[in-house]
């Protein structure tokens, strides 16, 4: 249990003591929040779709939590040439405990970031429905912060080396996030879209979360959560397999 | 302390290691030369429980680390080539985690810090941040946390790569009080042969994933009629280059080395 505990506190006190990573990785969001939110206000109010930015806000979220939670799985790959994991996988621990201690930071600093994003996006304007609501709304944060914590981990225990790193980044996070219904409803979509956004785990955190906090659902509740744990079940018994087969 | 008979590793088809069998006396210190590429850090990597051997058997301290992992993971402390401190956090932080990974006492790991840290005297800057240390302060502070649980055997894969000569100096004083003082058995690598000349009770030359020769200095320079260990390392190792293919570790390194690796 101080194993786990202890590598968990690890990913925390790395978010909390690097506010320039922290300040970083809102801005990404924050820029996406001003610059759509605000230019595409007129023409989604006009289309009778209410303001954009309530809209969005849940999308942004959803977002910053994905990127933060899978980019601290794929540090893996860093992390055990030149950092601590190393050492970690000569101690006399299984390397289930340290997997878990890892994931789980990694998915508590998701949910630290956002937090953070909420904040902004009700400076800039956001109101969720209710106070209870973004207690449930975290409820998918902490889902969206598992699941792709998880999958961070299977990619940063598979991959050898930095280009492949890019690469996935590229070719896996900016795709989950804009077919996620992050930027617009998932309703009348043409058919190739349709079936991407459905089989992205992403799409279901991003309506629990648009769902939860304003009311606007696209599939429903129990759809979403109970789709994000299966999903999520599913990264992390993988991502501990592929942790136990890593060899540096 | 530590026995290896008949080892080898095999890669698909590549044989990396090809059955080699020698013995380190407790308290011994034992230096493990040879060219690049010529299996010494396969070699660790099957010592210290990160590969599994093709064939052949490793004891450490009567336990094989095949089979009773856990056992022989306590018995052993190890310095890699590439650091594995935490930049992020301090350098008493490093030591805790390290106690804590190896399931010691609050207290116990207390004593043992303050201990390890005043013997390489890093314990002024233990609140600093590690990321602030300098080369031979990080190794320095590696080795620490490498002892910290008074392992019987501490393995050093290249501990002196990329140190400048007083730190190099240093280092090896520390290696050697800590030998002469705790009988710790050390296996250690290194490409300068005058370190392993100073420091080492013997020496293994490993190329071509066989070992070639082993023994004490002097008499490896006997065998040879060389007047200097280098001369010895030449002689037996021939003087061609050795040029492998950068492989993923390798190319991570350089890009560590261009983009800063302390993460």
């Amino acid at each position: 249990m101080n194993v786990i505990y202890i590598l968990w506190l690890r990913e925390i006190k790395r978010f909390l003591r690097s506010p320039v990573q922290v300040v970083g990785s809102l801005a990404q969001p924050a820029f996406f929040l001003l610059a759509l939110g605000f230019g595409f206000n007129p023409v989604f109010e006009k289309a009778g779709q209410g303001n954009y930015m309530q809209f969005m806000a849940p999308g942004m979220i959803g977002m910053t939590v994905l990127i933060s939670s899978a980019f601290s799985g794929v540090a893996v790959l860093w992390d055990r040439q030149f950092g601590s994991l190393k050492e970690t996988l000569v101690a006399p621990v299984p390397r289930l405990y340290i997997m878990i201690g890892r994931t789980f930071g990694g998915a508590t600093v998701g949910i630290l970031q956002g937090i953070l994003i909420l904040l902004l996006c009700m400076v800039t304007g956001f109101r969720p429905q209710h106070f209870s609501a973004v207690i449930s709304g975290f409820g998918f944060v902490a889902m969206i912060a598992t699941c792709f914590a998880g999958l961070g981990m299977i990619i940063g225990s598979t991959l050898k080396d930095m280009q492949s790193f890019n690469v996935v980044a590229n070719f896996m996070v900016m795709p989950m996030v804009f077919l996620s219904g992050a930027f617009y409803p998932l309703d009348n979509l043409p058919l190739i879209l349709n079936v991407l956004t459905r089989i992205n785990p992403l799409s279901y955190g991003v309506d629990g979360l648009r769902g939860t906090l304003i009311g606007h659902w696209h599939f429903n509740y129990v759809l979403d959560m109970s789709l994000l744990s299966c999903v999520g079940a599913v990264f992390l018994i993988a991502g501990a397999y592929s942790f136990s087969k890593i060899e540096i | 302390m530590i026995r290896v008979d008949n080892l080898t590793k095999t890669f698909k088809a590549f044989e990396a290691v090809k059955g080699i069998s020698f013995h380190v006396a407790p308290g011994e210190i034992f230096a493990f030369l040879g060219p690049n590429g010529a299996g010494k850090t396969t070699t660790i990597k099957m010592l210290t429980t990160i590969l599994r051997p093709s064939s052949g058997t490793v004891l450490l301290d009567g336990l094989d680390p095949d089979h009773q992992k856990m056992a022989a993971r306590k018995k052993f402390g190890i310095v890699f080539q590439d650091s594995s401190l935490d930049g992020e956090q301090t350098a008493y932080e490093n030591m805790e985690m390290h106690g804590v990974l190896y399931h010691m006492p609050k207290k116990v790991r207390a004593e043992r810090i303050e201990r390890m840290l005043t013997t390489f005297e890093l314990w002024d800057r233990r609140k600093d941040y590690v990321k602030k240390f300098s080369g031979g302060m990080k190794r320095r502070l590696e080795i620490a946390r490498g002892l910290m649980h008074s392992p019987k055997i501490l393995f050093l894969d290249e501990p002196t790569l990329g140190l400048d000569p007083q730190s190099r100096n240093q280092l090896w004083t520390h290696v050697k009080h800590l030998n002469e003082t705790e009988n710790t058995t050390i296996f250690l690598t290194t490409h300068h042969l005058d370190e392993a000349d100073r420091v080492a009770h013997r020496i293994g030359i490993m190329d071509h994933g066989k070992l070639i020769a082993q023994g004490t200095s002097a008499e490896l320079k006997e065998q040879t009629g060389a007047s200097s260990l280098e001369d010895a390392f030449l002689a037996l190792t021939g003087s061609s280059l050795r040029d492998e293919d950068a492989g993923a570790t390798d190319q991570l390194r350089e890009y560590a080395q261009i983009h800063g690796g302390n993460r």
